[in-house]
């Protein structure tokens, strides 16, 4: 490049100079936009823990809500999310990995499938809120649910489900044909096949996708809102029948509040729930890591 | 079918069904016998066998027996549907929802795809080793084991996946590690993996789709001696485009040309003097 001895041949212009330009230019500006995303998210973190830290202890943790803040605590909240959120994952994994398989593996390619998967896309899109308003419609009143456990968990499927059964379906079309085949010249059923092979091979990005849209449903406030959460429940869960509150809510109604301590609280709270959807995430993790090394 | 020929075929089946325990009769016999007999000998057939993509003629009113206990090689330029053909014949073909295939392909007393047969019954019997080594991600000893638990094998499985590897020339290389992932093995010995996985289910015909296309010559001739050892046992098909290949393990050559088998007959006639002009230009490397 540099060795100039052999003249360049006339027919090209390579203009090496500008091109490693452009190129390190690039380079540059996804790097900065890269740090700037991680900045403002440090900056988030270091002003919710200097502004929450000091409430965060054992009692905030077992304490039920209160109007003196020194009392107050977000147990009920706490447990309430834990109760939603498992109860969501029972309901929308099964729901949606079964969905993705079937439009994969089972579902012929023709119209009606065509426009169920568009749609799924779009469902994907649909504000929050209005999932409250079909919950609060259907499960609440029409199946007579009331303001329960079950309701916000199966408010919260028909928020994540279209999230689940994307991310899935990408998982599943990316395992390869051969090992289908393969399978089917052994003299395996679909059913075998698929729970041997395609399943176990799709696992890690099942997982991740199921990781995504479980982040998103611990942390949606409108539509548990809208199914009828309270702020002020002093007892948590004991079935899923019960009413709940969940920590969002708690938060949102800590930051409404006229005392500054409140604001301390909120952010206490909102560390709680930080700790806890890291924690979710990297049991996820953890597992998906693990069965993607028994993979290869 | 006239009853002397019926006569013959029971006599043939029940002489199959002696065969694992003597193999040797079996070889002197098919050394004296000649075409005419190894046709009769022929268990897999299509007849009048059209297979489209669509309204896409893939291939056309092919008549073809495979001789049992021998290797059958069909060759053909690119596209010529020698694989099309091969893989109707395990209904591999099921899994391309385009895919038609017409005319009558039977194995002994099954009609392939005849209404009541389940495509899994077929596969059992006629088993498959594709182009590119495909095992599963899993274990050395998982890959064998597998097709014979889910199938029910009420024998010992250790044993079965030490035979399996033995027979396809790869327990040695192997032993020390059959807990081990398939995928650290190299291309030949994955191909051998996969010929094992399927002598494991025990099927009475092995269709290999260019089973060396992708690998380097030491492992091409590991696996054409296998060939060799195992069409004792097993009726072979075996699609490829190496000439050489065909020319060296096989009994009997097919040439396909555009979707039509141009010429059948033993792997020496069509090497040395095919009747059709077309047969010798594409052995002869004019075309293709």
């Amino acid at each position: 490049m540099s060795t100039s001895q052999a003249t360049p041949p006339s027919e090209f212009n390579s203009a090496l100079e500008r091109r490693r330009f452009t190129s390190s230019l690039f380079k540059n500006c996804c790097a900065f936009l890269s740090w700037l995303c991680i900045g403002i998210l440090g900056f988030l973190l270091v002003h919710i823990f200097s502004a929450g830290w000091e409430w965060v202890s054992f009692d905030f943790l077992k304490n039920p809500p209160s109007r003196m803040p020194h009392k107050a605590g977000l147990f009920s909240a706490f447990m309430g999310t834990i109760w939603i959120i498992v109860t969501t994952a029972c309901i929308a994994i099964p729901m949606g990995v079964c969905s993705a398989l079937y439009l994969e593996e089972y579902a012929r390619k023709n119209r009606l499938n065509t426009f169920i998967e568009i749609n799924i896309a779009n469902l994907a899109g649909v504000p929050s809120i209005v999932y409250g308003i079909l919950g609060l419609t259907l499960f609440v009143r029409f199946l007579k649910f009331g303001p329960s456990v079950l309701a916000g968990a199966l408010t919260l499927t028909l928020l994540i489900l279209p999230v689940i059964i994307i991310a899935s379906r990408e998982a599943i079309k990316a395992v390869p044909p051969s090992i289908r085949l393969s399978a089917y010249a052994l003299g395996a059923t679909q059913f075998q096949t698929v729970f041997h092979h395609v399943l176990p091979a799709a696992l890690p990005g099942i997982m991740t996708g199921v990781i995504l849209a479980l982040s998103r449903a611990i942390g949606e406030t409108a539509p548990i809102l809208m199914v009828g959460a309270v702020a002020y429940v002093r007892k948590a869960p004991s079935g899923i029948l019960d009413g709940f509150t969940a920590l969002p809510i708690q938060i949102y109604n800590w930051a409404r509040e006229a005392k500054p301590e409140f604001e301390g609280l909120a952010a206490g709270g909102i560390i709680v729930l930080l700790v806890l959807l890291f924690t979710m995430n990297s049991i996820a993790i953890l597992i998906r890591n693990k069965t993607q090394k028994a993979q290869s | 079918m006239s009853s002397a020929e019926k006569t013959h075929t029971v006599s043939e089946e029940e002489f199959m069904n002696k065969r694992p325990a003597t193999p040797e009769p079996q070889k002197n016999s098919s050394e004296a016998s000649d075409k005419e007999s190894d046709m009769k000998n022929a268990h897999l057939k299509g007849d009048n066998v059209t297979i489209s993509y669509g309204s896409e003629q893939a291939v056309k009113n092919v008549d073809i027996r495979f001789p049992t206990n021998k290797i059958t090689a069909v060759i053909g330029p690119s596209g010529c549907g020698k694989s099309t053909l091969l893989r109707a014949f395990n209904r591999m073909n099921d899994f391309i929802p385009s895919a038609s295939v017409e005319g009558s392909l039977i194995y002994r007393d099954m009609d392939l795809y005849g209404k009541d047969i389940d495509p899994v019954e077929v596969r059992l019997r006629i088993g498959m080793v594709f182009q590119k080594p495909n095992p599963f991600p899993k274990t050395i000893y998982k890959n064998i084991a597998w097709a014979p638990q889910i199938n029910g094998y009420k024998g010992d499985i250790d044993e079965l996946v030490e035979s399996s590897l033995r027979s396809a020339a790869l327990w040695d290389e192997v032993s020390d590690r059959l807990h081990d992932s398939a995928l650290g093995l190299s291309g030949g010995q994955q191909q051998r993996l996969c010929i094992a996985r399927a002598l494991a289910m025990k099927p009475e015909v092995l269709l290999m789709d260019e089973p060396c296309s992708a690998l380097d010559p030491v492992s091409t001739s590991h696996i054409e001696d296998l060939m060799l050892e195992l069409k004792k046992q097993y009726t072979i098909v075996i699609v490829t485009h190496n000439m050489q290949q065909a020319a060296r393990v096989s009994d009997y050559t097919a040439f396909m040309d555009s979707g039509v088998l141009i010429e059948f007959d033993d792997t020496g006639t069509i090497f040395t003097k095919p009747s059709v002009q077309r047969t010798e230009d594409y052995v002869s490397g004019r075309f293709g």
